[in-house]
């Protein structure tokens, strides 16, 4: 590749990602406990104190791919893409205000996963089922896209070497990065990425700061920066008569994400290892470190705009093999010194390696308990049961690398935006239930399907482009993001069906023909 | 989870969690180039600075209210 960087930036590279990744193997010693329990190897034993859940939850949400492809975005669209902002504005409150109780009822009855506690509320195999593969198939191409993140990275510093795999090229680096998560996440379950994830946000901040200081001083300034963005980019477009406009999808798109968010087996799967209902009130209050770092690591979007890299020649190929995704790993080559690209990459591929971990671990929880434990073997030991976990996490993890060789990006990105609006119609089964007792297992069963079936067909409409789906209603042009809108269908039949069932005597929660 | 509490007006300070969304999602308010703040259009310092008094207003429910239960 023509953008190699330097030989001190992969050096530097290299030593801190196999480093850091050396601490995950020794991480299962450390609060000890019986790694041959799912509750320990899945959720590290629920004894995680606020500090520390803390970190795991950024290191969560706070992917690699989060990190090139959402100022990506906003090179792209522009003040458009910053809706990751008020999304992350309304996302501590809801979990401060509803987390604490799913955490309470997690840990008095042992569950491990959203369909545990499905199952637990409402009695109902189905249910609880479609919330599992919900939550493991939304999980899939999130997964696959921290590997693209890493390809990215790889791009960025000349790393490029290529074995043939079954007929298919596969990148060597993407490999060995792969071999070293599976390693190990298998080894020593959500201890690795919580301790690693301690150093992953040390990297990042500094990466973070050093650029939002150096960077501007050498673009001109602030003002400079946003300058350099076209005016009809800068903020969000004026409203056109008879539609909500642009700023309604701008809304639905942050309540959709906020709402999606912790209903994802990862992010979940990171609060319910909290000690304490007072582990995760606190950190909702200091979550809000991470919006504000997210906030400023959107504007690299612009900076990557202002700093012209697109138009240079030693950039071309990684911008026409990746697209706007690049525009970060070159933005950093074109404005560090070389030592400091290693630690700036090193940072962003640490920080594939931490969700991913989290990610495959949720996924291998899910298939573990509701569809294995409850379909396959019910009466397995606890050191059986979370062996079938760790293999399962293996498994997830093949498949995800698989998906990112076998199928075009675009695609990958497309299933994962499917996997939002997807994830999103769990929210009625898993939350709804905490505060209506009333709710029928078999209407939020159809509630789901109806959710799913209309979220996936609008994302259809779009050719799977565009999250957002136009609705005319009355007259009245409503842009929504389609997981809002589904998720107002799955809850408006959610509650009407639940209405009609508890009217009928004897109707309570088992399996009825309701669901033929 | 049930246990009676004698919270009496003090629960109502949960409500403060709603000021922070709204002014995240109403986006009609802030939608504006200028003013600018230190070169930054008003539109990205208003959701900057909401950041931080979310939080803020997330701090003092938790004061209030939770704080010292359910550890």
């Amino acid at each position: 590749m023509s953008a190699a960087a330097s030989p001190v930036a992969i050096g530097i590279f290299l030593i801190l990602f196999f480093l850091v990744s050396s601490m995950g193997f020794i991480a299962g010693r450390w609060k000890k406990g019986n790694l041959d329990q799912l509750d320990e190897w899945g959720l590290g034993g629920r004894r995680f104190g606020p500090l520390l859940v803390w970190f795991l939850l950024g290191g969560d949400l706070y992917t690699a791919y989060t990190f090139v492809a959402l100022p990506a975005l906003m090179y792209g669209a522009g003040g458009a893409g910053f809706f990751a902002v008020p999304y992350s504005i309304v996302v501590f409150p809801i979990v401060f205000a509803v987390f604490p109780k799913v955490w309470a009822i997690c840990a008095e009855h042992g569950y491990v996963t959203a369909a545990d506690m499905v199952q637990g509320l409402f009695r109902n195999k189905a249910l609880a089922l479609v919330i599992a593969l919900t939550g493991i198939v939304a999980t899939m191409p999130y997964l696959s896209l921290q590997l693209v993140g890493l390809e990215a990275i790889f791009a960025g510093l000349g790393l490029h070497a290529s074995v043939n795999l079954f007929g298919h090229e596969m990148e060597l680096p993407l490999l060995v990065a792969f071999a070293v998560m599976a390693g190990f996440t298998y080894n020593s379950g959500i201890r690795a990425p919580a301790m690693m994830a301690v150093v992953k946000d040390i990297l990042i901040y500094t990466t973070l700061i050093a650029a939002i200081v150096v960077i501007p001083a050498k673009l001109g300034g602030y003002g400079a920066v946003f300058d350099a963005v076209p005016p009809e980019k800068l903020i969000i477009p004026p409203t056109p008569a008879g539609s909500l406009g642009p700023q309604f999808a701008y809304a639905t798109l942050a309540l959709g994400g906020a709402l999606g968010l912790f209903l994802y087996p990862h992010a979940l799967t990171g609060l319910l290892a909290a000690s304490s209902r007072d582990a995760i009130r606190r950190n909702a209050v200091f979550m809000p470190i991470y919006a504000f770092a997210l906030a400023l690591l959107l504007l690299l979007g612009f900076m990557a705009l202002a700093s012209g890299v697109r138009d240079m020649p030693q950039f071309a190929d990684g911008f026409a093999r990746f697209g706007n995704i690049y525009a970060v790993p070159a933005l950093f080559n074109h404005m560090f010194p070389p030592w400091f690209v290693g630690v700036a990459f090193a940072a962003i591929a640490i920080g594939a390696l931490v969700p991913g971990a989290i990610m495959s671990i949720a996924a291998a929880n899910l298939f573990t308990r509701n569809i294995y434990r409850a379909y396959v073997r019910p009466d397995c030991s606890e050191a059986h049961e979370t062996q079938v976990a760790k293999i399962f996490s293996l498994l997830v993890k093949a498949g995800a690398l698989g998906f990112v060789t076998f199928f075009p990006e675009t695609s990958v990105v497309q299933l994962q935006l499917i996997g939002g609006i997807w994830m999103c119609q769990t929210l009625p089964a898993v939350l709804m239930g905490l505060y209506i007792k009333w709710l029928n297992g078999n209407a939020l069963l159809l509630g789901w399907m109806a959710g799913i079936g209309a979220g996936t067909a609008m994302a259809a409409a779009t050719g799977f482009k565009d999250s957002v789906y136009t609705l005319t209603i009355l007259g009245l042009d409503i842009p929504c993001y389609s997981a809002v809108s589904a998720l107002v269908l799955n809850v408006a039949v959610t509650l009407i069906l639940s209405l009609a069932l508890r009217a009928r005597p004897g109707a309570q929660g088992h399996l009825q023909e309701a669901t033929s | 989870m049930r246990e009676k509490r004698d919270r009496g007006l003090r629960k109502w300070v949960n409500l403060l969690l709603l000021v922070p969304c709204i002014a995240a999602l109403w986006v009609p308010l802030y939608n504006f180039d200028e003013p600018r703040l230190f070169g930054i259009p008003f539109f990205y310092a208003w959701q900057l600075i909401w950041i931080w008094l979310g939080a803020g207003l997330t701090w003092i429910v938790y004061v209030v209210d939770w704080k010292g239960r359910d550890r």
